[in-house]
């Protein structure tokens, strides 16, 4: 494949409020065109200001940003004209009409009116029965909708969910995730950041971590699962243990459930995982389990651990 | 597609949904102000006036017809465009103009246009209304009278629309107007010509920006002046640049819109 030039680039940005706190240290990040990425961080970790910062709400204290090629600062109507934004808070003109809105935001963005268009966007995201409706009458769930389709009224190359599920019930979030798809399939890029792990377990092609203003990891989802992901066998024993034998000492094992379980780690990328030999061994030590079963840790314990080694 | 070089359907846009708001609320936005203009003519012009001498030619009650248009003109223009910014930096909705490609002299240019528009219109009203209780009132040079009514309307407007970006809070967004602007607009001669004042109260308001104001637009209804028409003039459009440059320098530096 040819090396494409990324629809977003981001180099050495620097963010430092008035108050002196630091929000963003140097980061650096490029989305690749007609990717899902998922940004991860815990609070305060400066995703928000990342993506405000594209968008044009926070001016950046240094670095640049080039959105397919056009610098956000420079050449911002060029920039943000490809560029849709969904805001993490539900922040809507309470009076006005779902139609009105979503009409003003395609003007706002210099696009002629095309009726049929939102027609489409409504309809894709349920919201045409509610088009006369003021914004004030909706439930949390269609404002989240209703701000979607403000971000999609003016056919944007890239967009931007900040905390798209955030206090959305199971059907809207599943609607969400087709949505989102659909789009990529039309060649939209979506950066999304979110608190729920399943849901870039889910969407994400590609994970970027941030903590304390700074990327500490970016990678394939795939990659980042394999890499990271610890398995672990749990032996259900017939006769608790007081201690593992010191026969099975090389193996690691921890012992729980009141000496019930015996718990075996192992990584999946190694090349032998050492199950074998140490079902053998239990054998030979004359220790019998009547279950077992295998887990592989979610992209949650991944994204706590890498979290909490920074801290 | 590039983008163009004036973003017309932004401006376009941002007009259109805050003329829309005003006829949402026409009891706010017509009908009070109109009320409260009506109440001056019948309490000065009428039982007041009829006690008071012609001033330079001029009945008392058509004397103080051009100073009350000039009055709800300031404080609607300021209150308009203020509302207008200041709401959405209230609610969060500023978001989407920030982040859309419109220059911040588009923004400025819907939201004050719509905001002028809104004040001339009202003037136009009241003054339909002035007719009703003063039929003394004549318009001797009507070209100018709309020229001083849309050059108010607009610097007036873009100097709300500097306070509403200012105002952190609904109590500052009243604190201009009703501390400064409504002082300024009596003290500036709605009600009384400047010759009335002694002497050395005479040169303190000249330092007065309104008096310029309402003396050009008295000038085009009746052809009397405290002060020149050209000083008149020039001194409305200093004040319109100096509001130009503010705001210019607010866009740059994203003061109290960009953190």
């Amino acid at each position: 494949m040819p090396p494409m030039q990324p629809i977003i680039s981001v180099t050495n940005l620097s963010k430092t409020y008035k108050s002196g706190f630091s929000a963003l240290k140097g980061v650096d990040l490029s989305i690749r065109r007609g990717e899902i990425f998922a940004l991860l961080g815990p609070n305060g970790a400066g995703k928000t200001t990342l993506i405000s910062i594209i968008c044009g709400l926070v001016n950046p204290s240094s670095g640049q940003v080039l959105a397919d090629g056009h610098d956000i600062v420079t050449d911002y109507r060029a920039a943000r004209a490809k560029i849709g934004l969904v805001p993490q808070e539900l922040t809507t003109d309470a009076f006005e009409t779902v139609w009105s809105t979503v009409n003003f935001s395609r003007g706002l963005f210099g696009k002629r009116r095309d009726p049929a268009l939102v027609e489409q966007v409504l309809k894709d995201l349920t919201l045409w029965d509610k088009r006369d409706t003021q914004i004030r009458m909706l439930s949390g769930g269609m404002k989240r909708r209703v701000l979607i389709a403000k971000a999609l009224a003016h056919e944007p190359q890239i967009l931007f969910l900040d905390e798209p599920t955030a206090g959305v019930d199971v059907e809207l979030r599943q609607d969400m995730w087709k949505l989102v798809r659909g789009l990529q399939e039309r060649g939209v890029t979506i950066i999304l950041t979110t608190h729920y792990i399943e849901e870039a377990e889910e969407m994400a092609d590609r994970i970027g971590v941030i903590s304390k203003g700074e990327i500490i990891l970016v990678e394939e989802k795939a990659e980042l699962m394999r890499k990271l992901g610890r398995k672990q066998l749990t032996l259900s024993l017939q006769e608790p243990l007081a201690s593992v034998p010191p026969a099975l000492a090389s193996y690691n094992l921890a012992l729980e459930a009141e000496g019930n379980e015996l718990v075996y780690t192992y990584d999946t990328k190694a090349e032998r995982t050492g199950i074998t030999a140490l079902l053998q061994d239990l054998s030979q030590a004359n220790i019998r389990f009547k279950d077992l079963h295998t887990s592989q840790s979610s992209l949650e314990d991944i994204f706590v651990s890498l979290v909490r080694d920074r801290r | 597609m590039t983008a163009a070089i004036v973003n017309w359907h932004a401006i376009r846009a941002i007009y259109l949904f805050e003329m829309a708001r005003t006829w949402r609320t026409p009891l706010q936005s017509i009908v009070s102000p109109v009320i409260s203009t009506s109440l001056y003519f019948i309490v000065f012009g009428g039982a007041i006036g009829s006690h008071m001498p012609v001033i330079g030619g001029v009945p008392y009650g058509a004397f103080i017809v051009p100073g009350l248009i000039m009055l709800s003109l300031l404080t609607q223009s300021i209150a308009n465009a203020s509302f207008a910014i200041y709401f959405p930096k209230f609610t969060g909705t500023i978001y989407e103009l920030l982040s859309a490609p419109v220059a911040w002299w588009e923004a400025v240019m819907a939201y004050v246009g719509a905001a002028a528009t809104k004040s001339i219109l009202l003037g136009l009203i009241i003054l339909l209304t002035a007719s009703f209780f003063v039929p003394e009132i004549r318009i001797e040079h009507p070209l100018f009278m709309l020229l001083f009514l849309a050059l108010t309307a607009t610097t007036f407007s873009l100097f709300g629309f500097i306070i509403g970006i200012w105002a952190d809070g609904f109590e500052r967004l009243q604190v201009v107007p009703l501390l400064i602007v409504t002082p300024l607009t009596f003290l500036g001669g709605s009600f009384y010509s400047i010759d009335m004042l002694p002497g050395f109260w005479r040169t303190v308001a000249l330092f007065n920006p309104v008096v310029y104001l309402i003396s050009g637009f008295r000038w085009s209804f009746y052809g009397v002046a405290d002060v020149g028409l050209g000083v008149s003039l020039g001194m409305t459009l200093v004040f319109l640049a100096a509001c130009i440059a503010v705001v210019g320098w607010i866009f740059r530096t994203g003061y109290r819109l960009k953190n």
